[in-house]
């Protein structure tokens, strides 16, 4: 109750001293609100705890190095786990109680999905960090993104193999959300890119040996590399499998398995696993003259110095997601949201941890193939494949 | 040809050992409380998570297996004494229902305590799979499988050989009746968590090269367990490992020979069949209301 209370005097207080004083003074001092809501527990907390995380230290530094338009940053964050359900309910409150100027955030596809409808509705920039390519692709007018999809991903992959010559490719997914998505991006791309699928194999939630399926895909005739749709402990299944069958086709995961936890996991198995990943995972590997080489090497400097832990990649959607926000206010002069909004599709050669990020108002990612980079996995360690 | 069976079948044969291993526990405790505990998948858990926990922190392996194994008793012990004992003479579905929220709790403190990360133990006896025909099985497949051959040999003999374990089969029996010829009832439960406990982390260290460990990972591995001991028939250790192998070995096949995609159906369908025709399981003890 008390705390309600409080709440209200603290909102009546701009209007008390505009009462007093002009109401330019007032408005000076306001933050700028960004709302955002994450997954920073429950199944999906490895999105949301690095990402919240991101987002507080770089809102600290930028209030430190005097804010955004002489205005302070505030951000305003609710926990909204993995559940579509809660995400409605914070994301109301951030547009209708806390009256935020702009939402970034929202771990998964599933969350951001779900309250695409309300930001439409109440017209208020969004970023998301889900993953999916569904939620900018159809266009929405008020809805970005920063994550690469997994679209991109399977093109990158696709495009690795060709180079090696292999064309017929077998391809083994989970039950998941991002397992389907990108197994049917490796469906639907392998007709226009020219590669043919002699193996389609799934595996069901929490399996803990998939070699049925592997037998098939390493029997299939023809059969040049395999394609590993999925993320988590089953990546490491997989890789354990694969050794165990010894097979000796080419060996490729998606960018799920872009995690140091994937090797560890693996007791050995990952050796020769390819996959693409952010540059950030392989940040001290990059060209001197690569762009991204700075703000990949200086957003994991900033991480691991308050932190103490090892980044991951999705922290970087959030860094991004963050930036292109106070860029466009920045350019906008103001928290119109209309202006904003303009501002961010506006978005043009930002050097991002995800890539460099060149939007329009036919694409609100503004990501291609090359923001990814190939890795392979040698002696437990990530290789950068050039 | 064969080899390719023969691959499935070793597949089968490792999955349905590792529910059969989870399976007994559920069994071990119905036995003595005809109270299904869901909590059995976080024992497993417990087991692979603290072992990992306590090795990477410089524990010796050997000494982290003791310590994790010990560290899960206890929490069984406590589980019984703190969530189930103070429910006592309330209705088996409820204890049920304590069961759930134990093992969501169990989960919750986990990811606070360990983390939220996936780990592996290294395999015990090396990567290097032993080939046998053209078909080929990891090392560790045979640990999970020996192991459950020595829970079955000592389950066996426990139940049918001691005064204790069989003071736990006439408390399952009848109650009433266990205590008038003076079975300490609440002592056989705590007896029955503990040593699901201990069946629980045990199999749980074995399976983790495997399967992995992780906070959610008895979810899954629960659910699997327990329908390995419903299709064996609970209460029944022998009838849950043959019903783990019968599981596993059918979601091998259904992958190998129709599509991955049936694997999980053909399991439930199984259950769902073994239910529908032999309601106390393959191998259950025949129910008989007295009148």
């Amino acid at each position: 109750m008390t705390t309600l209370f409080a709440k209200n005097i603290k909102r009546l207080i701009p209007v008390i001293a505009a009462l007093g004083m002009t109401a330019g003074v007032a408005g000076a001092a306001e933050p700028i609100k960004i709302g955002t809501f994450l997954a920073v527990t429950g199944p999906a907390s490895f999105l949301g705890d690095p990402e919240l995380k991101t987002l507080q230290l770089y809102v600290d530094k930028i209030n430190s190095d005097g804010g955004v338009l002489g205005r302070k940053l505030e951000l305003v964050h609710y926990d909204a786990q993995h559940k579509a359900k809660s995400a409605i309910t914070f994301v109301k409150r951030l547009i209708n109680q806390d009256k935020v100027d702009i939402i970034i955030g929202g771990s998964t596809t599933g969350t951001t999905m779900a309250v695409i409808k309300l930001v439409e509705r109440a017209e208020i920039p969004f970023i998301s960090f889900g993953g999916a390519g569904v939620i900018t692709d159809p266009l929405k007018k008020w809805v970005f993104k920063t994550p690469h999809t997994d679209k991109l991903a399977v093109q990158k992959i696709y495009s690795d193999m060709k180079k090696r010559g292999l064309t017929k490719v077998g391809v083994i997914s989970g039950a998941g959300g991002f397992d389907k998505s990108c197994r049917k991006n490796a469906q639907t791309l392998a007709g226009t890119m020219g590669m043919t699928i002699v193996a389609d194999e799934s595996y069901g939630k929490g399996d803990t040996d998939v070699t049925p399926q592997l037998t098939k895909i390493k029997n299939a005739k023809g059969i040049q590399a395999m394609l590993f749709c999925g993320f988590g402990a089953s990546s490491s299944i997989v890789a354990k499998n694969f050794k165990q069958l010894g097979m000796k086709i080419a060996h490729y995961h998606s960018h799920g398995s872009a995690s140091a936890k994937f090797i560890k996991g693996s007791d050995g198995a990952a050796e020769g696993v390819r996959l693409p990943a952010a540059a950030l995972l392989v940040a001290e590997q990059l060209d001197d003259s690569n762009p991204q080489k700075a703000a990949t090497m200086a957003y994991r400097k900033a991480y691991m110095a308050k932190y103490n832990e090892p980044i991951s990649t999705f922290g970087g959607h959030a860094y991004d997601g963050l930036m292109i926000a106070v860029n466009a206010i920045k350019r906008a002069g103001s928290t119109d949201k209309a202006k904003v909004r303009d501002e961010i599709e506006k978005t043009s050669n930002f050097i991002g941890v995800d890539g460099i990020f060149t939007m329009s108002a036919t694409d609100h990612l503004g990501l291609d193939e090359k923001s990814f980079v190939m890795v392979e996995v040698k002696n437990g360690t990530w290789k950068l494949l050039k | 040809m064969s080899a390719q069976f023969l691959q499935f079948l070793f597949s089968g044969i490792t999955v349905g050992a590792i529910y059969a291993l989870v399976g007994v526990g559920f069994s071990v405790i119905y036995n003595s409380s005809n109270v299904i505990n869901f909590a059995q998948g976080e024992f497993v858990m417990i087991g692979g998570m603290a072992t990992v926990f306590l090795s990477a922190a410089g524990v010796p392996l050997p000494l982290a297996i003791i310590l994790a194994v010990l560290a899960a008793v206890i929490i069984g012990y406590l589980v019984e004494k703190l969530a189930i004992e103070p429910a006592k003479g309330s209705s088996v579905v409820n204890l049920i229902i304590i069961t759930i929220g134990v093992s969501i709790f169990l989960r919750g403190l986990a990811q606070v305590v360990f983390d939220r990360n996936f780990h592996s133990l290294k395999a015990f006896s090396g990567t290097e799979p032993i080939q046998i025909a053209g078909a080929s099985i990891t090392t560790q497949s045979l640990w999970v499988i020996g192991g459950l051959v020595i829970a079955t040999l000592v389950l066996g003999w426990f139940f049918n050989r001691t005064l204790t374990g069989k003071a736990m089969l006439a408390t399952s029996y009848n109650k009433d009746a266990a205590k008038l010829v003076g079975i300490n009832t609440g002592r056989i439960l705590q007896l029955s968590f503990m040593i699901a406990a201990f069946l629980g982390a045990v199999s749980g260290i074995l399976i983790a090269p495997i399967a992995l460990t992780y906070a959610n990972v008895g979810v899954m591995l629960g659910l699997k367990g327990f329908c390995a001991a419903m299709v064996g028939g609970l209460g029944n250790p022998m009838a849950a490992i043959a019903g783990g192998l019968l599981v596993g070995v059918a979601e091998a096949l259904t992958a190998g020979y129709l599509s991955s995609a049936y694997k999980d159906a053909v399991a439930f369908i199984i259950i769902l069949l073994v239910l529908f025709f032999m309601p106390s399981g393959l191998f259950g003890r025949k129910e008989v209301d007295k009148v």
